[in-house]
């Protein structure tokens, strides 16, 4: 199942008090085990024990700020498609674009507010700035203040042009972000963050190929 | 309204008004637990809001979203069914229901929750702390216990003689269902990996396993992170933990079940994208082993953890693990010996050779804008007794040869414009159908909203006839569910009524329903059961990720609150006759992706379900319907005496002959099944 367009947190609330269904009855209590590796022994457990998850990643935290930044620079493209461009198709696949990061983005805050971490990497107060002072650097893949005003610039078939060559660039960027992701040392081992960040790397690959082949047809299209 | 749910909502909503990051955000306790911070950070917040006042970024993400219009042409669902209102709750939700009677719920075991359902327990604050989560007096009490709940979501089932199985995200938990209204918890086996994905034979047990966090020894602390870096290793992005872990396991993990109560992992079957899903196939003609098919759907892991792997497009890495599946063997002498024995590029173009052969540009669609390649399999039913299987692989449903279960072959792809994402399959018992289904959103979005097309997230019923498929007609649950219920098409199985083709399916959020598809042209639901959303205010994941049929019951696996056992009860859309039909047939094991032929007793109860079908679709007159179960009737009040027994003979030559003159081929059938019972039938 789970691929996690839009994404819900899942806050099954396991904090109701009320235990009003079945409880156990019968004889005997049930096991509780954990199996060891392949040909090991399993052991018993306590009746008592309850779950437990590996530590929270600094790079998932990182990865979730950085592609809230990502995104919001997709959205931002997707914007100027109104003023910028009658190509239809453009503008179904920049409406498609913006609804979904648009709800990636809602899950990531989400994910971020759930978990107490800030959902910028940003000073507080100084958006252009990392906690340490220095400039934020560019999540990989996101086009340069000089690409977008030169976006910003141009209409028509240029824009189209220049829409689709920054969307694969940006989000080839994203798929390096979840190869990263999953390339650090204890990532990406939280259920709803693994199930995110395969999904947007599903999603994406399918953009950028649609985005090639619109680009291909755009260009043997202008041989003619 | 649960008080602790309000209090969360209560904190969403300053949250926004504070609005910037989440330093800020919960810098206040909600009013109810009074705060224990220092008082200079809340004179901090006091001040903000004036300043943040207007600004669109600092929505609630908690808040959920209305659903967009719908297309010109295009229909919703039901507004007015009495499902679409529901009251909210966990334990206290309303519910509606229709032919079907919920007989118990069996809530998740505490082993399976992280921490305890109590947020003021101490345990809560340590288990937290334990994650490594900021600071945790930051984090509202109510928030602490629902940062992970999908990591203990429920999933799949699987069914063995009295046992069920029910997979976890956080392992797997076996029932006692001897006597399933009173249902009970044998063994909870903790094995974390995701989804847990369950099948069963004989002593063996198989998991799916494909997250980061799962380990060979089924530990749950996964693998440590990175430690915080020094401002040089900052500079240079330097790693000191290598990513890649000997000791993880992505892949299918195979337990002995001989003790129920104390499961053995016995192998563990690594893969390059772990397994989502798999399926059991029993290959008729081989006594020794069974086979696995491996349905990877997330990231290719390194070279450096699992030999071989790459997640290179295919022109760059003919031998890339994209664009296939695995098939696992399992010697049953020696199941400790099970490995992958081939990786069959079912995607394959037969003309080219291509590897990506297969696009969602197929059959049905005329629209060449979505050139997804289709890179995976989600879920592949096995039918072994008519040698095929149907395949939902993201972007096509596919067809298989599995006559070699080995080498299977495509033999046919469609695809459909209205589908976003195939998700999985079952076929009719007589193989001339399959149901596939749309997991529109992923499973985690409200998409049975009023607004959201009933063409979209829906199950697609096929024909099948000479290995092809022939699209027939959607079917989506009727009513409109909430935006607050996460709901799409999702696991089913077939129902044992004879006569007609049934499937009891689970629509997440949106509960069970029972759909007839035996005219493919016009599926119609004919039974229920819903509860209303988790939450009004906002979506929390949950709902039925599995409704199956076994042995008589319908049993549903429900993510968040537990298992659920209903009875189907008669109505003017099924009788008794055809649910005691259907009690009748006894499996005894079921993995709903292996798929079964139903075979029917040569019972008189079978023949009085064909009887009732008869009459409802007028197909026998009044006078003869009324004169067969007078026969019926007779011959069972005798105990199956010889001369009543010879009248019930005596009725079958003319029921054949109507059979030649009947106007839907399904009655046809049914009277030539009912005929070939009374020519022989027993009590």
């Amino acid at each position: 199942m789970f691929s996690a367009s839009v994404f819900f947190l899942s806050f099954v609330a396991s904090f109701f008090p009320l235990r009003a269904i079945a409880q156990q009855k019968g004889a005997s209590a049930p096991a509780v085990v954990q199996p060891g590796a392949p040909g090991q022994p399993t052991k018993t457990l306590p009746a008592s024990t309850t779950g437990t998850l590996p530590p929270l990643s600094r790079a998932d935290v990182e990865f979730m700020q950085g592609m809230i930044m990502h995104h919001a620079q997709a959205v931002e493209m997707t914007a100027l498609i109104p003023s910028h461009t009658n190509n239809k198709d453009l503008q179904e696949l920049g409406a498609r674009i913006s609804s979904s990061q648009s709800d990636e983005i809602r899950f990531m805050k989400r994910w971020l507010a759930a978990r107490g971490q800030p959902i910028s990497m940003a000073m507080p107060g100084m958006p252009d700035m990392d906690m340490s002072g220095k400039p934020m650097p560019l999540m990989p893949g996101m086009l340069t203040p000089e690409q977008m005003e030169a976006l910003r610039k141009v209409k028509g078939a240029e824009f189209d042009r220049l829409f689709l060559t920054g969307m694969i660039q940006h989000h080839g960027g994203a798929l390096t972000m979840v190869k990263d992701l999953f390339n650090s040392a204890g990532a990406g081992q939280d259920a709803e963050i693994f199930n995110f960040a395969t999904d947007a790397d599903n999603t994406q690959r399918a953009e950028i190929r649609i985005m090639q082949n619109m680009l291909e047809k755009k260009s043997s299209e202008e041989k003619q | 309204m649960n008080r602790l749910l309000r209090i969360a909502l209560q904190v969403m909503c300053i949250a926004s008004l504070l609005g910037g990051g989440a330093i800020r955000l919960f810098a206040q306790e909600p009013a109810q637990a009074p705060a224990k911070q220092d008082a200079s950070k809340q004179d901090a917040a006091k001040q903000e809001p004036s300043k943040k006042e207007g600004d669109e970024d600092d929505e609630n993400p908690f808040a959920p979203q209305p659903a967009p219009a719908l297309p010109p042409g295009m229909t919703g669902s039901d507004v007015n069914d009495p499902r679409y209102k529901l009251a909210p709750g966990l334990y206290d939700a309303g519910e509606s229901m229709m032919g079907i009677k919920h007989l118990i719920l069996v809530k998740k075991p505490d082993a399976f929750e992280l921490g305890t359902s109590d947020p003021d327990n101490p345990k809560v604050l340590k288990t937290i702390g334990l994650l490594g989560i900021g600071n945790v007096a930051k984090i509202p009490k109510p928030m602490q216990l629902v940062i992970a709940q999908l990591a203990f979501s429920n999933s799949d089932l699987a069914f063995q003689g009295d046992h069920l199985f029910q997979g976890n995200f956080y392992g797997i938990n076996i029932f006692d269902i001897s006597n399933p209204a009173k249902t009970t918890l044998l063994t909870s086996m903790v094995c974390p990996g995701g989804q847990g994905d369950v099948s069963v034979y004989k002593n063996l047990m198989f998991m799916s396993v494909e997250m980061p966090n799962a380990r060979l020894d089924c530990g749950t602390e996964g693998f440590p992170p990175e430690p915080p870096p020094t401002p040089e290793e900052m500079k240079e992005h330097k790693h000191r933990l290598p990513a890649a872990q000997k000791d993880r396991f992505r892949g299918v993990r195979i337990f002995d079940i001989s003790d129920i109560r104390n499961p053995r992992q016995v192998a563990a079957v690594q893969t390059c994208r772990g397994s989502h899903t798999h399926t059991l196939v029993v290959d008729p003609n081989d006594k020794n082993n069974v086979y696995i098919y491996v349905s990877g759907t997330s990231f290719v892991r390194q070279p450096e953890e699992l030999e071989g792997c790459s997640g290179e497009k295919p022109d760059k890495d003919p031998n890339t693990a994209l664009f296939r599946i695995d098939v696992i063997q399992v010697p049953l002498a020696a199941p400790q010996d099970a490995k992958v024995v081939s990786r069959p590029r079912v995607f394959m173009d037969a003309r080219t050779g291509a590897i990506n052969g297969l696009s969602n540009g197929g059959s049905h669609d005329k629209n060449e804008q979505k050139p997804r390649d289709t890179d995976q399999c989600h879920d592949i039913t096995v039918y072994s007794a008519i040698g095929l299987a149907a395949g939902a692989c993201s972007g096509n449903g596919i067809l298989l040869d599995i006559k070699d279960p080995v080498h299977p072959k495509r033999v046919d792809a469609v695809n459909d414009p209205n589908y976003s994402y195939w998700h999985s399959a079952s076929f009719s018992n007589d193989g001339t159908k399959v149901v596939f289904t749309d997991e529109w959103g992923g499973g985690l979005g409200a998409r049975c909203r009023p607004n959201d097309s009933n063409k979209w997230g829906a199950d697609a019923i096929f024909r099948l006839k000479d290995d092809k498929l022939t699209f027939a007609n959607y079917y989506k649950l009727p009513a409109a569910q909430s935006d607050t219920e996460n709901c799409v098409a999702h696991n089913g199985s077939l129902v044992p009524v004879p006569g007609r083709d049934i499937e009891v399916q689970a629509w997440y959020q949106g509960g069970v329903s029972v759909m007839d598809f035996t005219d493919p042209d016009h599926p119609k639901e004919i039974a229920y059961f819903d509860r209303g959303p988790i939450d009004s205010k906002m979506l929390i994941l949950g709902g039925d990720w599995s409704a199956y049929w076994y042995n008589g019951y319908i049993y549903g696996s429900e993510i968040a609150r537990g298992l659920d056992v209903f009875e189907l009860t008669p109505t003017e859309n099924l009788t008794q006759n055809e649910i005691d039909a259907a009690k009748s047939v006894h499996v005894s094991e079921e993995n709903v992706q292996n798929q079964q032929k139903i075979v029917w007793p040569s019972t008189l109860v079978v023949a009085k379900a064909y009887i009732d079908q008869l009459e409802r679709s007028q197909a026998l007159s009044a006078s003869q319907i009324a004169s067969l179960r007078k026969a019926i009737g007779a011959a069972e009040k005798s105990h199956m005496a010889a001369n009543k027994v010879k009248k019930l003979k005596s009725t079958a030559p003319s029921i054949e002959k109507s059979a030649a003159s009947a106007k839907t081929p399904a009655d046809a059938s049914r009277m030539h099944s009912l005929a070939e019972i009374l020519k022989n039938p027993s009590a």
